[in-house]
């Protein structure tokens, strides 16, 4: 590895320099690569589809894709440190029941009071989750399946067969699920402030750059003089706490919760967040990027029954391009490691 | 994320040998603890209900946890080379479908069979190209199969339920072997269980899996073929799922393409319970027995107790969480202890009067 490094570092700088541009058009690719793909999908279906182009329409997608995005945001956290978080489509089921619980005993309550109602619970298993990663040290994956299940079970039990209305809803609580400021969905608003702030703590802040380099080489982190340990529980925490959020917000924009609210929610987030670019290895990948991806994610499902194409394909479609996704970047990451050393070495000189 | 970071540091901290250490590290086995929970969970059971001490729970117990155990016993191999496969429970939907579905329209049903087991086949040939010939992770790799095979037989078999299996074949599914107990799913995992412990702890290729996990890079300086062995791996996992598929298939007599949602949670528990470590290189197939008898009488006694199937998976969530934590209890303590002490000396440097007050805080 570094006898390749070296010999690379060693390259003419003419060459240095071409190898560098490539490298970083292949990087901005994702995110333009979403928007085109995003564009192809959107330009097909409504050539098959016009109605799937009108305003109504897509502000149905933005405000779709706002919950998904949001629980892309936290699962980036997770991601770029290197783990996972499996629980999150249970905290939003056992959140938005919860939500609507308070909505039956109180219908005036505070909307303050709800949403940190919301967040206290998702921040507790939040919390639950990463003081078992970090205190334990064992793989996230193997702790938030069985927070997944755990807390199902418990959203099950506690839910039974009941399920809560709409008209169980406050009309303030329904209007942020369906109205739009200046042509924007509420819930698109929500989730474009959240992703600006996510996007520029993450990029500017000191404990966003700790992320990223836990992710690179949690070793060298280590050694660096970051507390890993506190990071990650930060982490799962916020990943948490979103998820609460979300969950209140799921229940507004769906207007009725049972037991099954939030199933399966974790793969589709995990697929968004990998789709937009986020390295499932950890230390690279943007907010934005995942962002992008749930947008994708949703319009594609959108379309789906636009363009005739049975609902039941939806499954096998995000599932195939989590995959495709990975393989690609796996197969790009090949190709602009090299140029990547280059650009590392070359900056070291300079 | 399923590779190790940690057991280096942990097996240094270890080395302090003393004699009666040594004899409990002994008695201590994994095994033992599980063997004491598992008579626990008989108690538990014979007070829950009169109806577990019958003989005729043994058969219950095995046709219930049947197909997890056909499919524990490639995850073990697989997680103690290090992987992860989180896509069985969907091969056993979508082998199930693929059987019902080739059944209904005419294919005499041994033929449907072995369809199914090569469309397993294929699937875990998928996923083990992926994740040994790409270096993709499993854990991301199955994560995406979990989906892309579920909704593969979402495809086929959208809404309805497909029946009308030959009775003569769907009755293996829920009747004993004649004049026995035992469930021909239990009849098939025991013999495939002997197989599988032997190749894993008395052959050549069983010492390649352990080192495999143990130090992937020194394994292939050695001369183990780790790729060629963690692509059969996952097609062997492939094919055993597809297998409890086709049992699962004829215990209900039917097939949807939600049939087995949920069960990896069931069958990660009974390999990490039994002692497979999730960090690979250690684990016994003796160990995910035991598990699995335990995980078998716990769901049987809990519904036999009217416990509903989601709150169960409360305990068998917990179960799987326990069987994490524990192994792990005393690196916290050997690590909490080192704080301590270091937490101590740092105390002591600070009282010295030449020692700079904020010595502590900076990094090493």
């Amino acid at each position: 590895m570094t006898s390749v490094g070296t010999a690379e570092a060693a390259a003419p700088p003419v060459e240095r320099a071409r190898s560098h541009r490539i490298a970083e058009a292949l990087l901005r690719f994702r995110e333009l690569g979403i928007l085109v793909a995003l564009a192809l999908v959107i330009g097909a279906t409504a050539i098959k589809n016009p109605r799937f182009i009108e305003i109504s329409s897509l502000q149905e997608i933005l405000a779709g894709a706002s919950i998904i995005g949001l629980l892309a945001i936290g699962q980036t956290l997770v991601i770029v440190t290197r783990n996972v978080d499996l629980s999150v489509g249970s905290v939003v089921g056992i959140s938005a029941y919860a939500t609507g619980v308070v909505f039956v005993h109180n219908q005036n309550i505070s909307p303050v009071i709800v949403f940190l109602v919301a967040a206290l619970i998702g921040l507790g298993w939040g919390i639950i989750n990463g003081a078992i990663v970090t205190i334990a040290r064992v793989p996230s994956l193997v702790v938030t399946l069985a927070t997944l299940y755990i807390i199902r079970g418990i959203d099950a039990t506690w839910a039974g067969g009941n399920q809560i209305n709409a008209s169980d809803l406050p009309d303030w609580f329904n209007k942020i699920g369906f109205g739009t400021f200046a042509g924007l969905p509420y819930l698109g608003i929500i989730l474009i402030v959240a992703t600006a702030m996510a996007w520029y703590w993450m990029r500017s802040f000191r404990t966003g750059r700790d992320f990223y380099a836990i992710g690179s080489n949690p070793e060298a982190a280590r050694l660096a003089g970051i507390p890993v340990e506190r990071r990650i529980f930060t982490t799962f925490a916020l990943s948490g706490m979103i998820a609460g959020v979300a969950g209140a917000l799921w229940l507004s924009y769906f207007g009725s919760v049972d037991a099954i609210a939030g199933t399966g929610y974790e793969f589709v987030v995990i697929s968004a967040v990998v789709v937009g670019g986020v390295a499932i290895f950890g230390g690279s990948g943007s907010v934005i990027g995942a962002v992008l991806g749930a947008i994708l994610l949703q319009t594609i499902a959108s379309a789906l029954p636009s363009a005739n194409i049975s609902s039941n394909w939806e499954l096998a479609v995000q599932g195939g391009l989590l995959v495709g996704a990975i393989a690609l970047d796996r197969l790009v990451s090949v190709r602009v490691a090299p140029a990547l050393r280059t650009r590392r070495s070359g900056r070291g000189k300079a | 994320m399923a590779r190790p970071e940690t057991p280096a540091p942990q097996a240094a901290e270890a080395a302090s040998p003393s004699p009666l250490r040594e004899i409990v590290r002994r008695l201590a086995r994994w095994e033992t603890g599980l063997v004491l929970l598992f008579i626990g969970t008989l108690i538990f059971g014979a007070n829950a209900s009169p109806a577990f001490t019958q003989s005729t729970t043994f058969f219950f117990v095995g046709l219930n946890i049947g197909e997890v155990a056909i499919m524990a016993l490639p995850l073990a191999l697989i997680i103690i080379t290090g992987e992860i496969d989180l896509s069985v429970a969907s091969i056993l939907g979508l082998s199930g479908v693929v059987l019902a579905e080739l059944a209904g329209h005419g294919w005499p049903i041994q033929a449907a069979i072995v369809m199914a087991l090569v469309v397993g086949a294929a699937c875990g040939l998928f996923n083990g190209f992926l994740i040994t010939r790409l270096g993709l992770p499993s854990l991301a790799v199955t994560i995406g199969t979990l989906a892309l095979f579920r909704g593969i037989a979402q495809i086929i078999l959208p809404n309805d339920t497909l029946a009308g299996l030959p009775a003569s074949l769907t009755k293996i599914g829920v009747v004993p072997i004649p004049n026995t107990q035992i469930p021909y799913s239990i009849a098939i995992f025991g013999f495939l269980a002997i197989v599988v412990a032997i190749a894993l702890h008395a052959t050549p290729l069983g010492r390649s899996i352990f080192a495999i996990g143990l130090n992937r890079e020194a394994a292939f300086f050695s001369g183990v073929r780790v790729k060629r062995i963690q692509l059969w791996l996952f097609v062997l996992s492939g094919v055993l799922s597809a297998l409890a598929g086709v049992l699962f298939t004829f215990r209900f007599a039917s097939a949807r393409y939600d049939s087995g949602v949920g069960l990896e949670l069931d069958v990660i528990t009974a390999c990490l319970l039994g002692g497979i470590s999730i960090f690979g290189g250690r684990g016994t197939i003796f160990g995910v027995v035991l598990a699995l008898a335990i995980l078998g009488s716990l769901r049987q006694a809990l519904t036999l107790e009217n416990v509903s199937p989601q709150e169960q998976s409360i305990v068998v969530g917990g179960l799987l969480l326990l069987s994490v934590i524990v192994p792990s209890a005393g690196g916290v303590y050997r690590r909490t202890r080192a704080q301590v002490q270091a937490f101590r000396q740092r105390r002591r440097a600070r009282g010295a009067p030449a020692q700079a007050p904020a010595a502590g805080e900076a990094a090493p």
